[in-house]
């Protein structure tokens, strides 16, 4: 059991004075896979990091990375990892290349291994044309990225980072997301964010938090088709609003629409599907079949807090039944 | 042991690396050149057969700065980590807690040392200039340094408890002061009882802190002093790892 597994956790509960941050989670994750933790601010992503990085103890379960128990070979693990803290604090008195030796030197590496890891993370990282500034001196971008150098320069089998992305701005953020991705092929990597494009774009797989519990574990084309199959269809059509009531009233797939209207002798349509149902053609046909004027069609995007308000939601009918 | 070397030398660029080393150094030169003062107009004004020593370590601005240094050098040591959330990282590498506690107190303590020798200097400069050999003689010096060494050994360990249990490195500075404070305000008290006979008595002349310096100054090494010093530290430095292992605890 656990072949090829580099993070399992299983019943993991901790408990802070007051309250639970984190009830009963269990997951696996494989070696190779680029798994994201998705959820909103309190959801525990942050308490679930700490205790794989040994920070922390569970208050109940077993967390295992590599075959290591955290809390009884927190040594063995702490060397196997390379953590990422939330808004990724830094020396800020000291230079980058000094701060990648000292962080490389307590890891365990030997001054002239140090040495050479510090060169190929800041060439990895492109952090070699700062190397001598002082990190309080360079920019959010910049000082993200030392942190990443910082998680690489001992070569962990298990990279975690808590929000590596929070802060930057939209150029940093792809440079970073690209970085991300290019670890995943030779390291296992655990990210968590609470923005859901982040996770389209970089991880394999999915593990959605709310209020500490997994709500939702799958990968992300899985996810996304979790999130399209019941989706809202836009359309602004120019008709009377009597037709398209009747019209929509007809159609069985729709299970509920809202009518607004907007400029001119538009009506902004929200149409809601019955599961798995692609509304946008049907709609359409019926548009062209009136002689309607359409100026949009489109399917609503999803958001993270839709998601969220569809599996809580379920959640609580699940409790009530 | 690397890790723990790596840590001492990261403690002690901090230190140099920013204004407040040198500051605090710059502070205590010039108590020392206070102190230094003191010695010269005394010695002018009548002669004394008490050992240089007594009289330059025996003033009040040698005890500023044994109560003042230590907190100002150790008040960064947890708190500022803790608040910078360097403290994360740090843990989070492959480093025991009693390394880190260690390391921590072995940087400060190198600090403070360095802080004292500039008073070797005026001590030369006395001895240069009284062209008397038997004035200062270097094992007086050896045991009065020992003194202020084991002063620091105290004060740099109450100083990382301090620092350990809270964020906010004034919170860490007031409380190791306060702690300082009423540990040689003991020797007063000390004083005090010292025609009596009681267990009162015998119990404060085992905590008073200007005695135990006039002995060391005097070239006298007292083995009661030496392990009341080297068992307050190490209690201190128990309990500091204790509050750094208490995370683990919650």
């Amino acid at each position: 059991m656990g072949d090829g597994l580099m993070i399992q956790v299983e019943n993991l509960t901790k408990r802070y004075a007051g309250h639970t941050a984190v009830t009963d989670v269990s997951f696996n994750v494989s070696r190779g896979e680029i798994v994201g933790l998705l959820g909103p601010n309190g959801a525990g992503k942050s308490t679930i990091m700490r205790i794989l990085s040994c920070y922390m103890p569970a208050s109940a379960g077993t967390v295992r990375v590599a075959e290591h128990d955290v809390f009884t070979e927190a040594d063995e693990v702490r060397r196997r990892i390379g953590y990422m803290p939330e808004n990724n604090p830094l020396h800020r008195d000291m230079r980058v290349r000094e701060y990648l030796r000292f962080r490389g030197a307590l890891k365990g590496l030997t001054r002239n291994r140090c040495r050479e890891r510090a060169e190929i993370v800041m060439q990895q990282c492109g952090l070699a044309e700062v190397h001598r500034k002082i990190i309080g001196h360079l920019s959010k971008g910049y000082q993200q990225r030392v942190g990443l150098a910082d998680a690489l320069i001992h070569e962990p089998e298990l990279i975690i980072l808590d929000e590596p992305t929070i802060g930057l701005d939209p150029n940093q953020i792809r440079a970073v997301r690209q970085l991300i991705k290019d670890l995943g092929q030779k390291h296992t990597v655990l990210i968590s964010t609470h923005i859901l494009p982040e996770v389209e774009m970089t991880c394999n797989r999915v593990l959605i938090l709310h209020q500490g519990r997994i709500l939702a574990a799958d990968t992300t084309e899985n996810l996304q088709h979790l999130m399209s199959d019941r989706g809202q269809v836009i359309a602004e059509i120019a008709a009377p609003v009597a037709e398209l009531k009747a019209c929509w009233e007809q159609m069985p797939e729709i299970e509920h629409f809202d009518l607004a209207p907007v400029d001119g002798d538009y009506i902004r349509c929200s149409l809601t599907g019955q599961p798995g149902v692609d509304l946008r053609p049907q709609v359409f046909a019926s548009v062209c079949a009136q002689g309607w004027q359409m100026r949009e069609l489109t399917r609503s995007r999803h958001s993270l807090e839709d998601i969220f308000v569809r599996v809580t939601h379920g959640e609580k009918e699940e409790e009530a039944s | 042991m690397q890790v723990y070397w790596t840590l001492i030398r990261r403690e002690l660029s901090s230190h140099f690396c920013s204004w407040t080393g040198y500051v605090v150094i710059a502070c205590a030169a010039f108590l020392f050149g206070a102190s230094f003062n003191n010695l010269i107009v005394a010695l002018k004004a009548q002669a004394t057969d008490r050992p240089v020593t007594e009289l330059f370590y025996g003033t009040i601005y040698f005890w500023m700065i044994v109560l003042l240094a230590p907190p100002v050098i150790t008040m960064r040591s947890f708190a500022m980590e803790k608040s910078s959330g360097t403290f994360e990282t740090l843990m989070t590498a492959p480093v025991s807690d009693a390394q880190v506690v260690l390391a921590k107190f072995t940087g400060a303590l190198i600090f403070y040392i360095l802080l004292w020798l500039p008073s070797l200097g005026s001590l030369a400069v006395v001895r240069y200039y009284s062209r008397d050999t038997t004035l200062l003689d270097p094992a007086t010096i050896g045991t009065t340094f020992l003194g202020v060494v084991l002063l620091g050994f105290l004060y740099m360990s109450m100083g990382c408890f301090a620092s350990a249990m809270t964020r906010n490195q004034i919170i860490a500075a007031m409380v190791s002061i306060a702690g300082g404070a009423a540990l040689f305000l003991m020797s007063f008290i000390a004083m005090v009882f010292s025609t009596q006979t009681g267990w009162e008595a015998q119990l404060l002349s085992h905590v008073g802190l200007i005695e135990h310096m006039k002995d060391f100054a005097r070239g006298v090494i007292d083995t009661r002093p030496l392990v009341f010093y080297l068992s307050l530290t190490a209690l201190f430095l128990f309990l500091t790892f204790k509050v750094i292992e208490s995370r683990r605890w919650k």
